[in-house]
């Protein structure tokens, strides 16, 4: 039964790798053709240095998920404070409204962001997509930082205020360190969910601007060139190292914590 | 109300400042064009034009390829949340190897892949060559797009069934049992019961993304099979029908509605959809 159930969740993880594996091989084939291996090249890598049009493109989705991500953690984590002090009513209209863009169709979300830019005639590119980011990203700040303020302890911040700490300053040494690990994983998500958007993005940029998703797609149809599959690899093993790397030092400094108490 | 917490209160404003700017007037712009012509008077005939029989046809199949791809999707996923929910902590770690991770190879590229393992001379055509099987036409069907959708959309539906079945105490599966409930017995009355409000959540988290995609269809449909998504996505990109577009946009809401009422009467505790 043990190694059924080992096998199954197996299963599922080749189901969702596969692709991923096989683009990341994909990438050292020297023929271009996607059926037929050509034998081993690095040519992909060294070619994606000079393509001006695919480091633009990199250059855009990655200032964008940066930016959108910090913007919308300061927004969503502000708005989290300031909701603590509502009625329970508003507070669930406010909810009810951040839960719209995660539980609105994609295509709804883009079509309707068009609208909104094309009626107030900005010119879409790199800035309205930006806008439309931070908008999708938002919830995902929210609804991981919310359930924090749950588990924390109000009296610690009155305390702090009792001691003579400004409200700022109590906010920062009580409060931030608290809520901390849902800021942090709701800015992993706004920047993965940035990173990864293709519709909204879509919908909201215009000619001049184009992000890995988009570029990606408008190749699909002449077939994709292989710099594109070198690109995606180098994307996905930094974020992965980076991140294995974030957890490695989180885990370090918490049974240091842990020792010293 | 002290000064203070007058001062907390507004930080909360940038936030609802953007919310109505980015998140309700868009909406009301998609209703205001949905029901308006060229000239601005008011008409129903964008919507009426789901009636269309290439429109209906759309709407149709996409409503069909989504509920058969949630429907796999929560075959796949419940068995896999049963195990993980009861592995313990290291689940948490591996979820997020399921949700996370795979979203930095870019979602267009992962669903192209599939191209590569599908198509004619594909790894699995290769393999059935190779076994002296017949090849399979797997690639440009409805096939191919409900793989796309279930391979897309399978973690909407892990993370919300993952979620109940690790919140059960396990002390009332322990009760089951000490009341002489077998395994299929405990499973069918206590752990699928209480599972409910995850599967609704997944149900409807896979649904909408399925039925309102024109990217799946786009890749794995080779642009023979059209989705509702394609047919909305063509008026607003190359036919420049932001009222057509808008119009059929609203027949998607009225789903999407439904589907967000069913979320808010099963989502009870008022945690949200994370």
């Amino acid at each position: 039964m043990k190694a059924l159930k080992k096998f199954y969740v197996g299963l599922i993880f080749v189901f969702m790798y596969s692709p991923i594996v096989l683009l990341f091989i994909q990438s050292f084939n020297r023929s271009k053709s996607r059926g037929h291996w050509g034998g081993f090249t690095l040519q992909w890598y060294a070619q994606l240095l000079d393509d001006e049009s695919i480091l633009e493109a990199l250059r855009n989705s990655i200032l964008l998920a940066v930016l959108s991500a910090a913007i919308a953690v300061v927004l969503g984590t502000a708005a989290c404070v300031a909701m603590q002090k509502m009625r329970a009513k508003s507070r669930a209209v406010v909810m009810g409204v951040t839960n719209v863009p995660m539980l609105n169709a994609d295509i709804v979300t883009g079509v309707a962001l068009m609208l909104l830019f094309l009626t107030i005639k900005i010119e879409r590119g790199f800035w309205t997509v930006l806008l439309a980011h931070i908008t999708f990203n938002i919830p995902y700040v929210i609804l991981n930082v919310m359930p924090r303020f749950r588990e924390l302890n109000p009296h610690i911040y009155e305390a702090a205020l009792d001691l003579g700490a400004t409200p700022v300053y109590a906010f920062f040494k009580t409060v931030l360190p608290e809520i901390m690990p849902g800021v942090g994983s709701g800015a992993l998500m706004a920047f993965t969910m940035s990173l990864d958007d293709f519709i909204i993005t879509h919908f909201t940029t215009g000619s001049g601007t184009q992000t890995l998703s988009t570029k990606i797609y408008s190749e699909v149809k002449m077939g994709i060139k292989p710099e594109i599959y070198a690109l995606s690899s180098v994307i996905f093993v930094t974020v992965l190292v980076l991140l294995i790397l974030v957890n490695r030092v989180q885990y370090r400094l918490d049974r240091q914590r842990l020792e010293a108490e | 109300m002290s000064k203070t917490s007058k001062h907390t209160a507004m930080l909360g404003l940038p936030y609802y400042a953007w919310a109505i700017v980015f998140i309700i007037v868009p909406l009301f712009m998609v209703v205001y064009y949905g029901l308006t012509d060229k000239t601005g008077a008011f008409t129903l005939d964008n919507v009426m034009a789901i009636a269309h029989p290439a429109h209906a046809k759309a709407l149709w199949t996409s409503l069909v390829l989504s509920l058969e791809s949630t429907a796999v999707c929560l075959l796949l996923a419940y068995p896999l949340c049963l195990v993980l929910a009861r592995s313990g902590k290291s689940s948490n770690s591996f979820l997020v190897l399921f949700l996370i991770v795979p979203m930095w190879m870019n979602f267009l590229l992962r669903t192209y892949a599939w191209q590569s393992i599908l198509e004619k001379t594909g790894i699995i055509n290769t393999a059935l060559a190779a076994l002296h099987l017949p090849p399979q036409h797997l690639i440009n069907t409805k096939g191919g797009i409900i793989l796309g959708m279930v391979y897309d959309f399978l973690p909407f539906m892990i993370l919300p069934i993952y979620n109940a079945l690790a919140k059960i105490d396990r002390n009332v599966i322990h009760a089951a049992h000490d009341l002489g409930a077998d395994d299929l017995q405990t499973f069918l009355r206590v752990i699928l019961p209480l599972s409910m409000p995850g599967v609704i959540s997944g149900i409807t988290m896979v649904f909408i993304p399925g039925m309102t995609t024109f990217v799946i269809s786009a890749l794995l449909g080779g642009g023979k099979i059209l989705l509702i998504g394609n047919v909305i996505e063509q008026e607003f990109t190359l036919a420049y029908d932001w009222n057509m577009g808008s119009g059929l946009s609203l027949v998607l809401l009225v789903f999407i509605v439904i589907n967000i009422v069913i979320q808010m009467l099963t989502d009870k505790d008022g945690e949200g959809v994370l």
